[in-house]
């Protein structure tokens, strides 16, 4: 046994911490929550009320854009349809809807701190780390306070989905600008470049394969959160696997594991599609 | 044309730079520089006159702190301690948009390796100097490809640089530095990467333009053939200190010391097996 002098628990101070959070400052999550939630539903209330074919031109056309391939598209609308046919499609407009909040706040987190850690040093030692804890601390651990801050629903299920999902496109960013030839950044700044010049004009465009590959992570991160996310009450298809496994109902929980991977399947091409077109664009380097 | 002098430029490189430094005051050589305080010595207590108007050409081998040098010209590298006086100011006095205003209207740059941007056409690419300025895309495309053509690419303007071989991409780097009009270009290696009959073409190019627009044109190289055939005045570097300055024929026949000769001689020597 592990001398009981030694001891020491953490425990009661966080749980204080968060408590007085919650009294405290219970109004400002409280807003937070509330902004979220909106954005939420707007974006819910779109794609649940947009007529089914128009999702679908909305996705082929995407899949058309991201690879110039009439393969890619066929292929997704066979799997759109797909879901459609298995009954599933409103319940995929509402997860997508939390995909689509959860990675765009991703993009707006995590780019930005992609671009502060590939230019400060001090930066990057600091959050790698934090990273690293992000990605491996099991989910539940942060979905308790999460829970007691923002209520039960979708806005903690997202904000619990960033954390997991944010820190492979902060990772990227970082690399993918770091990467960048230094003489083509030398050279900018021999002819005058500003920094945000330079940011803007030669970094971001030539990192932006390696971004996308990130983009790509994060939403494939991002959908393996969903059944933990319906375990706090966001709906969609996670609720549905979550129903089928409490009720012993295999064939419910596979129909819906299957639209998460078809779903999962058609972000990923779509994605991987723009980032090989932005590479090609640049000479196939 | 514009003047160029460094003063007593020093660059130490490491985190000791002041016990470095010291140590290169009281004639200390590299390795025992680098032994004792883990610095390496870039440069030491460099003075040159570069005279504006013709090609001068800075000779080393590598890790001489040629290309180090350079950079001082246009603070890409900042001294450790010296002055660079360009038409008499000091370049280290410029505070940051000071600084990216001369580099952007004053001096220019070619790189050995082209430094052109992969994302970027050739004209995207000979128009950076003058869209940085603030010109527009319509404005700055006369001059862009006025340039273009006269390094010779007309018709490549919309070619991305991997669609172009070696000596096509060193043509933009070129054009790039020519279009930004400025009194000073420094040109870092910039036809080592080159095969040699395409070097000798960008070569007579160099001279024809140095006829043309009286530029002060700062061509660094580690070839002494180079040098020697474009360079109205050349200084030779080792290990970061200036062994000799000189226009060709004082370096070929009165050598400063046995490094230059050697060089000379070697030179000397192959010269006289391509003739037997």
């Amino acid at each position: 046994m592990f001398p009981e002098a030694f001891h020491i628990s953490i425990r009661g101070p966080i749980n204080d911490f968060v408590q007085s959070l919650v009294v405290n400052y219970g109004f400002v999550f409280k807003a937070i929550s509330q902004t979220l939630l909106q954005a939420i539903l707007f974006v819910e209330w779109i794609l649940r009320g947009l007529p089914w074919w128009a999702v679908f031109i909305v996705f082929l056309a995407l899949a058309w854009f991201a690879s110039k391939k009439i393969s890619l598209v066929v292929t997704v609308a066979v799997m759109l349809f797909a879901v459609g046919a298995l009954g599933l499609w409103d319940l995929t407009m509402q997860t997508l809807a939390l995909m689509l909040i959860a990675s765009l706040i991703s993009v707006a987190i995590g780019v930005p701190m992609g671009i502060w850690l590939a230019k400060s040093e001090l930066m990057r030692r600091i959050t790698l780390p934090v990273l690293d804890v992000m990605q491996t601390m099991p989910s539940f651990v942060y979905l308790i306070p999460a829970i007691m801050l923002f209520g039960l629903g979708k806005v903690p299920a997202v904000l619990a989905t960033i954390i997991y999902a944010v820190p492979p496109l902060i990772r990227l960013t970082d690399l993918g600008i770091r990467q960048v030839d230094s003489e083509v950044v030398e050279a900018a700044t021999a002819f005058g470049g500003s920094p945000p010049q330079i940011l803007f004009g030669v970094e971001l465009p030539l990192a932006t394969p390696t971004i996308m590959a990130g983009l790509n992570q994060t939403i494939m991160m991002a959908l393996s959160m969903v059944v933990v996310a319906s375990m706090i009450g966001a709906r969609g298809l996670g609720e549905q696997v979550l129903n089928g496994i409490q009720t012993l109902d295999v064939g419910k929980g596979l129909e819906a594991g299957l639209g998460i991977v078809i779903l999962a399947i058609v972000l990923d091409r779509i994605t991987q599609g723009f980032g090989q077109s932005s590479r090609k664009e640049r000479g196939n380097d | 044309m514009t003047d160029i002098a460094i003063r007593n430029v020093s660059k130490i490189f490491g985190g000791n730079w002041k016990a470095a430094l010291a140590m290169t005051k009281d004639g200390a050589d590299k390795g025992a520089i680098l032994a004792k305080t883990g610095c390496s010595v870039g440069l030491d207590n460099v003075s040159l006159d570069i005279p504006g108007g013709r090609v001068f050409v800075i000779m080393g081998l590598s890790g001489s702190g040629k290309s180090t040098l350079v950079r001082h010209i246009n603070r890409l590298i900042e001294p450790t301690s010296g002055e660079i006086l360009v038409d008499g100011s000091n370049v280290l006095d410029l505070k940051a948009k000071e600084l990216r205003d001369f580099r952007n209207r004053r001096v220019s740059m070619v790189f050995q390796n082209f430094g052109l941007m992969p994302h970027r056409t050739v004209l995207q690419n000979v128009v950076y100097g003058q869209r940085v300025r603030g010109l527009t895309k319509a404005d700055a495309a006369p001059i862009g490809m006025k340039w273009i053509e006269t390094v010779g690419l007309a018709g490549y303007e919309n070619k991305f640089p991997h669609q172009l071989s070696g000596g096509m991409k060193q043509r933009v780097g070129l054009a790039r530095a020519l279009a930004a009009d400025t009194d000073v270009i420094l040109m870092d290696e910039a036809f080592s990467a080159l095969d040699p009959l395409i070097r000798a073409d960008m070569q007579d190019q160099l001279l024809q333009l140095e006829k043309n627009l009286h530029k002060t044109i700062v061509f660094i190289t580690h070839d002494l053939d180079e040098a020697l055939r474009i360079g109205a005045q050349i200084a030779i570097l080792k290990d970061g200190k200036l062994v000799q300055v000189g226009t060709p024929s004082e370096i070929l026949n009165s050598p400063a010391n046995d490094y230059v000769a050697r060089f000379v001689q070697r030179r000397a020597g192959a010269g006289e097996v391509q003739h037997a």
